[in-house]
């Protein structure tokens, strides 16, 4: 793999940045509002709740990691979607760059532009609502390693899908954290969901980082070995969506989709 | 102006099918080094299919592709890394200045002291009045200019022109034409060219390649060619091709 496409590609990102407010806005501003509405809703449960359980660190820092994976996928696919918008696949696949450096490119700028987000979050939570990552203790990191490795999985298949079904298909990759937020128990244990849907949540890393979050909003201890698995199966996810884009690359190449891709010729 | 190295592009029974349609079939091409070579033909002949197999955004159904003597199917990234194109159904984003695109295309390219080639290109596309200007915003003969650069970033040994003077003034379209012939004459690269002004074609290639229906139906010197088949000009021989599309009868 070589740094120079990657560059690129992260560089192309940048210069829009640079040049648009409305793209660099997006990328804090509705996670912001989030945090700001769990913050006060988190504060009056704390106020009418039972002593002895904070609300704060349960549901705001649940808030909080969501929102972050969410920017997580966002970012990929809003990084991919600007090819998509700009009719660049032609510029870019008829190039000598490699699918993989295309893809690091992608994981590269949502990973970077997703921690603007999380940074803004994590400030607007600790001075206003009393929030740190510290309250969670040497466990912040594997929460936020997995979320981040299954946002970007989930980007990566998301850019799949468009790549296959074209444009118009782009609606597809907004609802995805909505869809997913159900099964992980964002807001609530997983025990209280039926059968079919906990058995969903086992093969999703992100119920596993609530269900830590909770222990440890409860005082009681997080289940280490859970934790790093969920990682583990969080990377493993990750490469099944590098491996499902590049499939999805070579049928593209076959078949001349990305010789003709445009919003209107695909189907 | 040509060369007896080995062919910076080579093609050989190349096809494409989709199902029982074939695109492309059996077509050979050779570009040597120093040399323009014309690929012509009606609407739906197979001359984009033809390029979008070289650039390697399409896979051939069957054939080879060796591009300065790598193989494309083997060696996809090392043998693009040695063409470049510009098409003007393949423009670069309009939300980029023109400097910005130079400098991301270099990269993706893997350019060599990026910074340096990029002024370089801008002054001799005369393009440093317009480095801040995002490519949207440009005339179409100022966007051809930018895809001619962004074309040379790399020091292509094989050039890719899909059409390149379409749309544009006859001023532009002769600077242009200027320029691609320029760079053919430094006997560094060859300069595949598609275009359907015959008069262009004759004045700048070396030698023409015919295509109707998948297949290369002529070859040969587009300033003798006609002659050879009994037509006046390259562009009666051009309609007698189309024609021969239509009706299925070889031109004279």
């Amino acid at each position: 793999m070589r740094i120079g496409p990657i560059a690129g590609v992260i560089t192309r990102y940048l210069f829009l940045l640079s040049g648009s407010p409305a793209r660099v806005l997006p990328l804090f501003a509705w996670a912001t509002l989030d945090v700001v509405l769990w913050g006060f809703i988190t504060r009056y449960l704390d106020q009418v709740g039972n002593a002895g359980f904070s609300f704060v660190p349960a549901l705001l820092g649940a808030v909080l990691l969501w929102d972050f994976q969410t920017r997580v996928l966002h970012g990929v696919s809003l990084t991919f979607f600007e090819d998509v918008w700009s009719r660049n696949f032609l510029n870019l696949f008829a190039s000598p760059m490699r699918v993989s450096e295309y893809l690091t490119g992608l994981v590269a700028t949502g990973f970077v532009s997703s921690l603007v987000g999380l940074s803004v979050m994590l400030t607007v939570a600790w001075a206003v609502f009393g929030l740190s990552l510290a309250a969670y203790g040497a466990a912040a990191l594997p929460f936020v390693l997995v979320l981040v490795l299954f946002g970007l999985a989930l980007g990566i298949f998301g850019a799949a899908v468009v790549l296959r079904f074209g444009p118009a298909s782009e609606w597809f990759v907004w609802p995805i954290p909505g869809i997913v937020s159900p099964f992980v128990g964002v807001f609530y244990p997983v025990s209280v969901l039926p059968g079919w849907m906990r058995a969903v949540s086992h093969i999703l890393p992100p119920s596993y980082v609530f269900e830590g979050l909770r222990a440890v909003a409860a005082g009681k201890g997080v289940a280490w070995p859970m934790l790093w698995t969920a990682a583990a199966m969080a990377a493993v996810y990750v490469l099944l969506a590098g491996l499902f884009f590049a499939w999805v690359h070579r049928y593209a190449v076959r078949t001349g989709l990305i010789a003709r891709y445009s919003a209107e010729s695909v189907n | 102006m040509t060369s007896e190295a080995a062919p910076v592009l080579a093609v050989s029974g190349l096809r494409k099918a989709y199902g029982a349609v074939l695109a492309v079939d059996r077509v050979d091409i050779s570009v040597a080094q120093g040399e323009i070579v014309g690929l012509l033909g009606p609407n739906g002949a197979g001359k984009t299919t033809t390029i979008n197999m070289i650039l390697g955004v399409l896979a051939p159904s069957a054939g080879s592709i060796r591009i300065d003597g790598i193989d494309l199917a083997a060696h996809r990234s090392e043998a693009i890394g040695r063409t470049n194109f510009a098409a003007v159904y393949a423009p670069l984003p309009g939300n980029l200045t023109v400097e910005q695109n130079l400098k991301v295309f270099g990269l993706i390219y893997s350019v060599p002291r990026l910074k340096a080639r990029v002024e370089s290109l801008l002054e001799t596309y005369d393009l440093l009045g317009l480095r801040k200007t995002k490519c949207g915003l440009l005339s179409s003969g100022e966007q051809t200019r930018v895809s001619l650069a962004k074309a040379m970033l790399n020091q292509p040994r094989l050039l890719l022109l899909d059409e390149p003077t379409a749309s544009l003034d006859p001023s532009a379209a002769r600077d242009i034409r200027a320029r691609i012939r320029a760079f053919a004459d430094t006997g560094e690269a060859g300069v595949l060219w598609t275009s359907h002004n015959m008069a262009e074609v004759e004045a700048v290639c070396d030698r023409v390649l015919f295509l109707s229906r998948g297949n290369v139906l002529l070859e040969g010197d587009p300033k003798t060619l006609p002659a050879l088949h009994g037509e006046k000009s390259l562009e009666d021989l051009f309609v007698a091709v189309a024609k021969e599309t239509l009706t299925g009868q070889e031109p004279a």
